[in-house]
């Protein structure tokens, strides 16, 4: 028996995507600024969808509502960031940060106790039944959907990035957008955070029994109920922090923003095994770059390249690049 | 025997799942500290019967007791946390995580591997050596045996009262099945109260001391081990087998 037995062949997708992007973009300084633009989109992508695969993963609920704490925390974010003017109009990076991350935590706050209710009467009174759950999630979606407009209004609100993170960064003749690179380091460090919380906590270890086998973790004792309702607001509170980077991407938030990241977060999670954090980051990566890739080399084809990509990699793996086992 | 012998009992139990009646009143008595039989033909109920004590079906008329308390309406974590360990059918390993892993899970009061009761652990390592040998690999990688020695593991890891495997013979190689047999003496010798779903006769005769035959979704008969491996006519009767 080999003595370690982790599948590597996913992690080679995105290197090897990249690879094969660069012969058919041709210049070298356009890959780059490409590759980080689609990371950076990827790692957005990620925060977004990696609470959805869990939420799935244990407890076999399709929540097509996900979308909604995405713009309510975007939405959030422009309420924050717009009392905080001083402090994004200046040059200064470190002011700006100061404005933003607030943003980001009173966004997950809000994004996840509306979770909580979310759970509560939406969720919880439809375990079990995957056509009822698609149904009243989606319809929770539209309900959320029309109070953010009566909150904010139906128009589209400008969400401008703060003063310092604007611009690029000139790498040769490769231009790097600052926020793109901001945007990768919080992807990181939430991705981080989830691994080792996932790979190192007792809690993470009972997140990933739950996912694989959840009558037998409750055989052991553990009510896992209360754990979903906890892993269903924090991955409604990771939504909203992905609505606050998604919307500072577009510079712009609008209330049906949420359902338009939806199909691209189901792509992430599909194409990463539901109920796989590491498959949806690969997924995320993915999906990332190959928006990015043919929206330069084939613009026309650029949605349909996502569907693409989710076909090829079912076809490969039917299961999504990490089938969790005993699913 | 007396009631007061008794550390888990049901009485009447139906079970319905979905629109199928699986169990049709079913009455078990579980002596205390002693190794419990459940026989029976495929389908005759016994996964149903286990699965209803555990919570993880209701029963929708009957009561279960154990140690005198009624649990037919607890949850299953409840029910858990009274000092009920289950080993299912398809021994329930995360084979994500490494042995270790499902270790530290099933050790409740312990947050990593070096807060498991190193004297329980010795233990258990001594009854199954390979859940040493393997400690730091994937569940998944193991071969069935091995699985069902780490699910045993798994059940022990903690001290319970009643300890309720599902069909620990199926599918091993008879060396390993003698030595499922060696570690459930010993589990018996330590006081743990034991009741075995079980095809395997010889498995059975060598270990049951009381008895339990279902069919068609109740106990046709109950009594000693000892009895029933005695007479032909009722084996033959209950199961169309002779031990």
């Amino acid at each position: 028996m080999k003595s370690l037995d982790y599948d590597v062949k996913p992690l080679l997708l995105v290197p090897v995507l990249a690879l094969v992007a660069l012969p058919l973009i041709g210049s070298g300084s356009t890959w780059l600024t490409l590759t980080v633009a689609g990371l950076a989109m990827g790692m957005i992508i990620f925060i977004i969808a990696s609470g959805l695969t869990l939420v799935f993963g244990l407890m076999d609920v399709l929540n097509f509502g996900h979308g909604v704490f995405i713009a309510l925390g975007a939405f959030v974010a422009t309420s924050v960031l717009g009392g905080m003017g001083d402090w994004t109009g200046s040059g200064d990076i470190w002011r700006n940060l100061v404005a933003v991350l607030p943003a980001m935590l009173v966004a997950m706050a809000v994004a996840g106790a509306v979770g909580l209710a979310f759970e509560r009467f939406i969720v919880r009174p439809v375990y079990g039944d995957h056509l009822k759950q698609i149904l009243i999630t989606m319809g929770g979606m539209i309900i959320g959907e029309e109070l953010i407009k009566a909150i904010w209004g139906p128009q589209q609100i400008p969400l401008p990035l703060p003063a310092g993170m604007r611009g690029s960064w000139l790498i040769g003749e490769a231009a790097i957008e600052k926020y793109r690179v901001v945007a990768v380091i919080v992807g990181v460090i939430v991705f981080t955070a989830l691994a080792w919380t996932l790979a190192r906590t007792k809690l993470g270890l009972l997140i990933r029994a739950g996912v694989q086998d959840r009558e037998m973790v409750e055989s052991l004792g553990y009510r896992i109920r209360r754990l979903f309702v906890g892993v269903f607001v924090v991955g409604s509170a990771l939504a909203g922090l992905g609505g606050v980077m998604w919307g500072l991407y577009q510079q712009s938030v609008v209330p049906q923003m949420g359902a338009q990241v939806n199909i691209l977060i189901f792509i992430v999670i599909i194409i990463g095994g539901l109920g796989s954090t590491t498959g949806a980051l690969i997924g995320a990566l993915l999906v990332g770059l190959m928006a990015n890739y043919t929206g330069f080399l084939a613009p026309k084809v650029a949605l349909f390249s996502n569907i693409a990509l989710m076909v090829a990699v079912l076809l490969w793996r039917p299961q999504g690049v990490y089938s969790v086992a005993n699913r | 025997m007396s009631d007061g012998d008794l550390l888990l009992e049901l009485h009447g139990v139906h079970t319905h799942i979905g629109v199928y009646h699986i169990l049709h009143g079913v009455d078990l008595r579980v002596p205390r500290g002693q190794l419990t039989m459940l026989l029976g033909r495929n389908g005759a109920g016994k996964t149903t019967t286990l699965r209803t004590i555990m919570g993880l079906w209701q029963a929708s008329r009957g009561h279960i007791t154990f140690n005198g308390q009624n649990i037919t309406r607890l949850t299953t974590p409840r029910i858990a946390d009274l000092g009920i360990a289950y080993v299912p059918e398809n021994m329930g390993i995360f084979a994500d995580l490494t042995v270790k892993e499902n270790m530290v899970l099933a050790a409740r009061g312990a947050r990593t591997a070096a807060q498991i009761d190193t004297q329980r652990l010795e233990w258990i390592f001594k009854l199954f050596p390979a859940v040493e040998k393997f400690w730091n690999h994937p569940a998944g990688k193991l071969s069935g045996g091995q699985k069902q020695m780490l699910a045993v593991s798994r059940a022990i890891v903690e001290p319970r009262e009643l300890l309720i495997v599902d069909e620990p013979s199926k599918g091993l190689a008879p060396a390993i099945i003698n030595n499922m047999i060696e570690a459930f003496q010993q589990l018996k010798a330590s006081g743990v109260t034991i009741l075995l779903v079980e095809q395997n006769i010889n498995f059975a005769k060598r270990l049951g001391d009381t008895v339990a035959v279902m069919g068609d979704g109740r106990v046709e008969h109950a009594g000693s081990m000892a009895e029933l491996a005695a007479d032909e006519a009722l084996q033959q009767r209950l199961l169309g087998l002779s031990l």
